[in-house]
């Protein structure tokens, strides 16, 4: 057996786990996205189309709605690789269960990470036929930014895991989300352009994972490409999921194998 | 508002507790006299937190009557827990607090000053031995802790009658002792308890008086050695045997005259007689030859295979 | 040691004074710990201000509210104040669905002269306690950024006690309906859209005049209303209606608690 179906394994009990609980995520997956939509894009949109500040004629909608998939993938990626983990360590003691059959560390991290991908990848789907829905989708090109969404969901997934496995309690999560993700949902160019930032602050924002994702969703959407930008955004996304996985590796290890 | 000497504290007539279809407390009467220790005997599920619970004013009586203290539950159940303490079958401490701030805490919903619950907290923690553990949270503390915290805290408002729901279940032995010795310690001081249990070494240790509960029923009444001597004989013979084929289908023909009564159970067979040396070696002559033999004195577990047919903890 | 018990003695039980203040006593007692959540709610709302209405602000420009054009920060942190009493105050409640459904301190409350109407009111209360101390670090952040104009901003701290009582009575009654953590996904599916959609980022004429009334009808639009009302000065009759509305969501639901909290715990 090649060591690349094992990784494959621990999946079945993540699927077999979603299982019971996709109806809800469906519900909130599909009615989500269109009130952020609505709000935004026409509620909001109203008064930033009026003030007719953004480029080349765009809408607001048309502007917020790339920034707005990859900021809840984002959002759901980091919830799926908090308590999760926590609890599949101490609580359901499910990593436990999968160790005491022949998968390895390895297979128990790509396989929490494959599961969280296909969330992602659900969820851009559905988000994205929404969006074109709202007749704001411009180009094929669009279709790429299902793909780019699942990258953006394991750039935040993988290292976060790493942290659910080194932490003891579950109290550092809400700090996580208070303190770094609804801060990045709302500053890293979901809403406006990071150039409105006061100075400091914009740097903060282009060193983001979320902001490469935003701009590249957007980029796609738009069908506006610049192959340059569009390369950097790609490249830094798929860093930060090496080192996640990297640390994600070591902080399992270091957590299960004592 | 005190009952007046001679009066009981808690009297019940034909008192019935039904969850829909489930009678759980069927027609039962007592009365519970100041200054005794009271005990429901039976099994999980013969009626006896039920009845507990009705007490404690927070279930309704579906049926009879129930006055404690000579008030009405369902209308005076503050007057009512105002002067009861309350032990409940599974600890319901506030995790949130440490625990001598649980004491404290509880104190509070009495009423009482915050003054006087500090001395309070101090003397009942130093009465159950938890005095170290004060200011630590009550989570990580051992199960025999918590009880003896459930039952400090039990007593802060000085209560009248102490409810204890099977306050040493889940406890290992060692523990166990520790939490019947601070209740004999309290029966001693005068205190008032009323007490579930569904052992009966707990029964014979506390209880002047009890009844044996069994299907919502009480099915007999008396003090531990007035049920023994009623319902059973002094002493019991235990034989074991090695397998099937050495146990006799009918002991009957083997036990004729030497014994009361035969209770045969699936690993053992009990023999009913007031003298068990006698009977064993009675037995022993016949030439019935079992792997072992066990003469000792009767206890209320016996008492409730009589009276029931069943044992104690199935 | 002393006798641990007296049996003649009675224990003193003032009825007189409302049990739900050992609820609210024994919850700060507990609060008490986690200062933490109170110092980062005095921060979240500089956080929200700068890094969100700001820039947004600077992309949008002012908002246009009858004849007079309002800065947009002016416009949404009134409304972002009312948002936080709402949160404040409901989400605490909701910790109530915790302590109902596995927790045990209210069965050790119930042998205790406190009643299940207690419970309801001492949490009901708590939860106004805890949502007007967000109020407050809010309200002092946007009178540091010279976002409140009027004087009538000296009532806008007792407003946020009318709309913490509100949704703290209203959030009670809710939980008392909820069987386990996936209804609180519904929750969110109706918290979310009401604290986007009552005019808090974008003013009422943006929408339809038949989504109009339908969003005047939410809760959250009164609570809005009213702040910004006071923030702004320009107070009118109407807010007597948003604060009968939100008054009477509280009565409401704290009936309604007590009512469903008795049947809960007493069975």
């Amino acid at each position: 057996m090649t060591d690349y179906a094992l990784s494959l394994r621990p999946l079945e009990f993540f699927f077999a786990q979603y299982k019971r609980v996709w109806r809800g995520t469906i519900v909130s997956s599909v009615v989500t996205p269109i009130i952020y939509l609505t709000a935004f894009g026409f509620g909001l949109g109203t008064l930033v189309d009026r003030s007719a500040d953004l480029p080349d004629g765009i809408s607001y909608l048309e502007f917020v709605a790339p920034g707005l998939l990859a900021a809840t993938a984002m959002q759901i990626a980091s919830f799926e690789a908090s308590w999760p983990v926590l609890s599949a360590i101490k609580w359901s003691r499910q990593y436990h269960a999968m160790l005491a059959t022949p998968l390895r560390i390895v297979d128990i991290v790509l396989g929490h990470q494959g599961f969280i991908a296909f969330r992602m990848l659900m969820t851009a789907t559905i988000y994205l036929g929404a969006i074109a829905a709202f007749g704001a989708v411009n180009s094929p090109l669009g279709l790429l930014a299902i793909p780019v969404t699942v990258l953006v969901g394991v750039a935040f997934a993988a290292p976060i895991a790493a942290w659910g496995a080194y932490t003891e309690t579950d109290a550092s999560f809400v700090a996580i989300f208070r303190f770094l993700i609804i801060p990045m949902f709302l500053f890293s160019g979901t809403f406006f352009p990071i150039d409105r930032l006061p100075g400091v602050l914009e740097v903060v924002a282009y060193a983001t994972p979320l902001w490469h994702g935003v701009d590249l969703c957007r980029q796609l959407t738009l069908g506006d490409v610049h192959p340059a930008s569009a390369l950097v955004h790609v490249v830094y996304l798929l860093a930060f999921t090496g080192v996640g996985l990297a640390l994600a590796f070591y902080s399992y290890r270091r957590r299960l194998l004592v | 508002m005190t009952t007046q000497d001679g009066q009981p504290l808690i009297h019940a007539r034909g008192l019935v507790k039904r969850f829909g279809e489930l009678v759980a407390v069927d027609a039962i009467d007592f009365d519970l006299q100041r200054g005794e220790a009271f005990g429901f005997l039976g099994p999980n599920g013969a009626g006896k937190t039920s009845t507990m619970r009705m007490i404690g004013c927070v279930s309704p009586v579906s049926e009879g009557t129930l006055r404690v203290f000579d008030l009405d539950p369902a209308e005076d159940g503050v007057e009512i827990r105002a002067r009861l303490g309350v032990v409940p079958q599974e600890d319901s401490l506030d995790l949130e607090l440490t625990v001598r701030e649980n004491i404290i805490v509880y104190g509070r919903y009495f009423g009482l000053a915050r003054s006087v619950l500090k001395q309070r907290a101090d003397e009942l923690l130093d009465f159950v031995e938890l005095t170290e553990r004060a200011k630590d949270r009550v989570e990580p503390l051992s199960g025999g802790m918590k009880r003896r915290l459930t039952i400090a805290r039990s007593l802060v408002n000085e209560p009248e009658v102490l409810l204890l729901d099977e306050p040493t279940t889940g406890l290992d032995p060692q523990a166990r002792h520790v939490v019947w010795d601070r209740l004999y310690r309290l029966k001693r001081q005068g205190v008032t308890l009323l007490l579930t249990t569904h052992y009966m070494d707990e029964a014979e240790q506390l209880c002047d008086r009890l009844v044996v509960m069994d299907k919502g029923k009480i099915v007999a009444e008396g003090s531990p050695r007035e049920l023994i001597e009623r319902y059973s004989t002094r002493e019991v013979v235990e034989l074991r045997f090695a397998d099937d084929d050495g146990r006799p289908e009918d002991f009957s023909e083997w036990t004729d005259g030497l014994v009361s009564r035969v209770e045969p159970l699936p690993d053992r067979v009990l023999l009913y007689t007031d003298d068990g040396d006698a009977a064993s070696h009675g037995l022993h002559e016949r030439g019935l030859v079992p792997e072992s033999i066990l003469v000792r004195r009767s206890t209320l577990e016996d008492v409730f295979l009589h009276l029931t047919g069943r044992s104690l903890i199935e | 040691m002393s006798e641990v018990a007296a049996h003649t003695r009675l224990t003193p039980w003032p009825r007189s004074r409302p049990a739900g203040l050992l609820i609210v006593e024994r919850n700060a007692m507990v609060y008490r710990r986690s200062w933490m959540i109170l110092l980062s709610g005095f921060f979240e709302p500089l956080f929200y201000l700068t890094f969100f209405v700001y820039p947004l602000g600077d992309f949008i420009g002012g908002v246009t509210l009858g004849d007079e054009t309002l800065e947009y920060a002016a416009f949404v942190g009134p409304a972002l104040l009312a948002a936080s009493a709402m949160n404040g105050a409901f989400y605490d409640a909701t910790n109530v669905f915790w302590k109902l459904r596995y927790g045990k301190v209210y069965d050790a409350m119930l042998s205790t002269p406190i009643s299940p109407g207690d419970v309801a009111v001492g949490e009901t209360m708590w939860a106004v306690v805890r949502s007007l101390l967000y109020s407050a670090a809010f309200l002092n952040i946007l009178l540091v950024l010279g976002l409140i104009e009027s004087w009538w901003g000296l009532l806008i701290l007792p407003a946020c006690f009318v709309i913490g009582f509100g949704f703290a009575g209203a959030g009670i009654a809710a939980v008392t309906w909820m069987r386990n953590w996936q209804d609180f996904d519904l929750v969110q599916l109706v918290m979310l859209p009401m604290f986007l959609f009552a005019t808090t980022f974008f003013p009422l004429s943006v929408y339809p005049e038949a989504i109009e009334w339908l969003v005047q009808a939410l809760p959250l639009y009164h609570g809005i209303e009213l702040i910004r009302a006071l923030a702004t000065g320009d107070v009118s009759a109407f807010q007597l209606v948003n604060v009968a509305y939100l008054g009477l969501m509280g009565i409401v639901g704290m009936k309604i608690a007590s009512r469903r909290i008795d049947g809960l715990l007493l069975k």
